[in-house]
């Protein structure tokens, strides 16, 4: 068996434009969930309203990436305003169910036959990436790291994506450790003590739900940028599912917890993948049991499992603290 | 305990009936109503607060006491009524701009903030703050200077109410009485005129309590109006120099605590009606 092709195609998926993109979306939920305590279930919706952003001014109307990428940091906010002001008021889990809804709503609006002159409908939109492919400032060639290869392509395209998960991080970083940042961690524990302090609590979560929403909507660029094609059902609710996963994983309320959880599950995810592929390939598992349109399926149905394995042993996740976890919060 | 100070003093001539005028009113509430389907929780026609003066507002298991105050603070906007601040309406205005407006709240069952450490506690107390914009957040220099003056009020207050020891500690690892004293010095960090405690002292050790209660009567010497609910005779005797008994939502009695203690509706509304009526001595020893 080759393993070391097992860990390749693993570093590949950590380090790719997908693993970016949900690294950056979960940053944003990390905001919502990990410190101001927002059920957000439907942080997908923010991804899809943020590519579409890009590809929709794009391919539809022939404008500017960049004013694509303002069109769709746009789409987030206004998103997250017409989901926050009324459901912000109710009680939390108003969210919960509004923010499902919106996820689902929305992907299936986008891939209507009404909407398909913007959208594309079901054939979704392609090509609107070429502007920041065009400042490619690498030349060409194969770069090798290892056992590794990448193209010009993707070194550009892979160094963008991580400078912009460097830049978000800092930014949480600064806003999580500032007066602001206390107040919405407040809000986490007991909002009604924020209340009592003088603290304007709904503002406080509208504009958490605004930050988080808008960082998921550049985590929705970035990986159909790469892709240069955005396609509705890329943005099943199973995506909002695989980022809770990467959040719990590396630890909720942690500034570096969605990055690690993000690189470790996108890892974990693609080297179990070829460790499969492999062991179909080599006749240890026989075609009677598992064909490789089956490895989708069996790939979700482990990441539950692990999830609730984690949740069971580990609810802090890697960088959490244990004895932070099971303070008893209200 | 001091027995006699100017709050009790300015109080001395005021006629002990409910409703009756202050000389010098905090807060003064009209028509203040709360129900819950056909229950009327509260109903209090009229009540003053004296400024600088420390109020118990007293009465039976489901008196209305923590609903009066939840609606006064702006937490319970399905009441009622109009009430006054400072000479300013207060009615309808939501919680925290009650909070702004110096009148600050803490409640029966504490509220610490389990995973902010103690000092981060009190840190949140402080009003105005630069860096809690969104935008002017990620500037350090905007408000470092800010935070380092809230920080030593924060510490000051801490060494009062000797949390000092606990202060980079998670608010969740502390005891029942330690959350007590932390959920108040985080209330003064606002710099409120009015106090509303909500059962400061329950479930708080002995010799807690009577540390509590002197925070309570220094913070009356130094110009604080604060009103607390409590359940305990005693501690409502020694500390107070004005107490209100709430029954049925509504204000059976007020008066200086010794003419409340032997107050017949009083003593009806906590024990005749339930428990037959024992000796009014037991009341007031
Ligand atoms: N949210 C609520 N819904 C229904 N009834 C309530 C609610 N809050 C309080 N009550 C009722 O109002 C009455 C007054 O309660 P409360 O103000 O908590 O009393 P106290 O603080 O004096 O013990 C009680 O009969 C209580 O059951
Ligand atoms: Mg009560």
């Amino acid at each position: 068996m080759d393993y070391s092709s097992i860990l390749t195609s693993g570093v590949y998926g950590a380090l790719g434009p997908v693993a970016i993109g949900y690294v950056l979306a979960a940053i944003g939920l990390n905001i919502h969930f990990g410190y101001t305590g927002l059920l957000n279930f439907g942080q997908v919706a923010f991804m899809l309203v943020g590519a579409y952003g890009v590809a929709i001014s794009v391919s539809t109307f022939g404008l500017s990436m960049w004013v694509g990428v303002l069109v769709g940091i746009l789409a987030a906010a206004v998103l997250a305003l017409i989901l926050g002001i009324p459901a912000l008021r109710l009680r939390s889990d108003y969210l919960a169910i509004s923010t499902i809804a919106a996820g689902e709503v929305l992907r299936l609006f986008y891939r209507s036959s009404v909407a398909e002159p913007l959208t594309g409908g079901v054939y979704g939109l392609q090509r609107f990436g070429d502007d920041l492919l065009d400042l490619n400032p690498v030349p060409p060639g194969i770069y090798e790291v290892g056992p590794l290869a990448f193209t010009a392509r993707d070194v550009w395209l892979m160094s963008v994506g991580w400078g912009l998960v460097a830049l978000v991080v800092i930014l949480v970083y600064l806003l999580i450790h500032s007066p602001w940042g206390r107040v919405i961690r407040a809000i986490r524990e007991d909002e009604e003590a924020a209340r009592s302090l003088g603290k304007n609590v709904y503002a406080y979560k509208l504009q958490s739900l605004v930050l988080g929403g808008v960082i998921g909507a550049l985590g929705g660029m970035v990986f159909t940028i790469h892709q240069q094609s955005a396609h509705p059902d890329g943005f099943d609710p199973v995506v909002t599912f695989f980022l809770y996963t990467m959040l719990v994983l590396g630890g909720a309320g942690r500034v570096f917890g969605p990055v690690l959880g993000g690189l470790l599950f996108w890892f974990l995810m693609l080297s179990f993948d070829a460790f499969l592929r492999e062991l179909m390939a080599t006749g240890y598992i026989p075609p009677e049991i598992l064909v490789p349109s089956d490895v989708g399926a069996l790939r979700l149905a482990l990441v539950g499992l692990g999830l609730l394995l984690l949740m069971a042993f580990r609810p802090q996740g890697i960088l959490g603290n244990r004895r932070e976890m099971v303070l008893d919060v209200r | 305990m001091s027995d006699r100070n100017n709050a009790t003093a300015a109080l001395a001539d005021v006629a002990a009936e409910p409703g009756v005028a202050k000389p010098d009113p905090l807060l003064v509430a009209d028509n203040v109503q709360r129900s819950f389907g056909g229950l009327h929780a509260v109903d209090v026609d009229h009540l003053e607060i004296q400024r600088g003066a420390i109020t118990a507002l007293i009465g039976p298991n489901g008196a209305g006491k923590t609903t009066l105050f939840n609606v006064l603070t702006g937490f319970d906007r399905g009441g009622s009524g109009d009430w006054r601040f400072e000479g300013k309406k207060m009615s309808r205005l939501p919680a925290h701009r009650v909070a702004h407006r110096g009148m600050v709240r803490t409640f029966q069952l504490t509220k610490a903030l389990s995973r902010l450490t103690v000092l981060e506690n009190l840190q949140l107390g402080a009003t105005e703050q630069r860096g809690e914009a969104m935008f002017a957040s990620v500037v350090r220099p905007l408000w470092r200077r800010q935070e380092r003056a809230i920080i030593e009020r924060a510490d000051a207050l801490l060494a009062r109410f000797r949390l000092d020891h606990l202060r980079d500690e998670f608010a969740g690892t502390l005891s029942g009485g330690q959350r007590k004293l932390l959920e108040l010095a985080r209330a003064l960090m606002v710099q409120p005129r009015m106090l509303m405690l909500d059962e400061p002292m329950a479930g708080v050790n002995p010799a807690l309590t009577q540390s509590l209660l002197e925070h309570i009567t220094d913070l009356r010497d130094e110009g604080t109006t604060i009103c607390f609910v409590e359940h305990d005779m005693d501690m409502v005797m020694g500390t107070s120099d004005w107490v209100v008994c709430l029954a049925e939502g509504q204000v059976i009695a007020e008066g200086p605590p010794q003419a409340i203690g032997s107050n017949p509706a009083v003593i009806d509304a906590y024990l005749g009606k339930q428990h037959g009526a024992p000796p009014a001595e037991e009341l007031t020893s």
